[in-house]
C-alpha cells in the first residue's frame, strides 16, 4: 500500500516540476511550485523524516510561494513569448 | 493587483488556526518532531498569508516592521540570557540549570514507554520558544519589506 502512495507522490513531483518549467502563466507556476513542495514534504514524511517534512512544508510550500507571489505583484503575470 | 474578498476572508479565518498549530509545534519541540525553527516557520507562514492576501496599506496598520524585528531581537536576547544564566549559576555556557529542579519545566523524565510529559527538559523548551519567536519575526519581516518595496513603486 505504501509503495503505491510512494509512486503516486513521485509521479506528482515529476508532473508538477514539468508544469513549473512549461507554464507561461507565472502565478500558476508559483502555485504549482507550492504543490511540488507539499509533495516533497509528503515524500520526506514517507521516508520517515518528519522533522524535515515540517520544515519543508513551512518554508517551501508556505514562505517561498508567498515570496514568488509578492514578486509577481511587482511585475506582470504572463511570461513574454521569446523568439 | 489586489486579492479577491474570498482570499482575504479565508486568510483571516485560517490565521488563528495556523498560529495555534505553530505554537503547538514550538512548545512540544522536546517531545515530538519539530521545534523552534519549524514551529517559527509555520507561524511565519500564517503572518505571510495575511501579508500576501491584503494590500500594504491594510497590513501596515495591523503588523508593523518594528514589532516583527522587535520580536526577533526579543527572541535572540531570551536565548542568550538563558545560556549565560547557566554560566552565572556556576555551570557551563548553555548548562541546563532548570532540569529536575521542580520549578518551571522541572519534572524528572519518566522511564520506559510513556506519552511524554510537557513539563520536563529544563531550559530546552524556553530556548525553543526563543528560537520560535526569533524565526517568526525574521521570516515575516523579509516578506513585509518586499511588499513595502513594491508598494513604494506604485504597482
Amino acid at each position: 500500500m505504501i509503495d503505491i502512495i510512494h509512486g503516486i507522490v513521485l509521479a506528482g513531483l515529476l508532473v508538477s516540476a514539468l508544469y513549473i518549467v512549461r507554464c507561461r502563466d507565472l502565478l500558476s507556476a508559483a502555485i504549482s511550485f507550492g504543490i511540488f513542495s507539499f509533495l516533497l514534504s509528503l515524500e520526506f514524511y514517507i521516508l520517515q523524516a518528519p522533522d524535515v517534512a515540517i520544515a519543508e512544508a513551512g518554508i517551501g510550500a508556505g514562505l517561498t510561494t508567498a515570496i514568488y507571489i509578492v514578486a509577481i505583484r511587482g511585475t506582470t503575470r504572463w511570461e513574454e513569448v521569446s523568439g | 493587483m489586489t486579492m479577491s474578498k474570498i482570499v482575504r476572508t479565508a486568510a483571516g479565518w485560517l490565521f488563528p488556526f495556523i498560529l495555534v498549530f505553530g505554537f503547538y509545534i514550538v512548545m512540544h519541540g522536546h517531545l515530538t518532531p519539530g521545534g523552534g525553527f519549524q514551529g517559527g516557520a509555520v507561524i511565519a507562514t500564517g503572518f505571510v498569508l495575511l501579508i500576501v492576501a491584503g494590500s500594504y496599506g491594510d497590513i501596515s496598520r495591523r503588523i508593523t516592521k518594528a514589532s516583527l524585528s522587535g520580536g526577533e531581537t526579543l527572541g535572540l536576547l531570551l536565548f542568550i540570557v538563558t545560556a549565560i544564566t547557566g554560566l552565572a549559576l556556576g555551570g557551563t555556557f548553555f548548562a541546563n540549570w532548570l532540569a529536575d529542579g521542580g520549578l518551571i519545566f522541572g519534572n524528572p523524565v519518566l522511564f520506559g514507554a510513556n506519552p511524554g510529559d510537557l513539563n520536563t527538559a529544563g531550559v530546552i523548551p524556553i530556548m525553543n520558544l526563543a528560537v520560535g519567536v526569533e524565526v517568526l519575526g525574521a521570516l515575516s519581516v523579509i516578506v513585509l519589506y518586499m511588499l513595502s518595496g513594491i508598494a513604494e513603486e506604485g504597482a
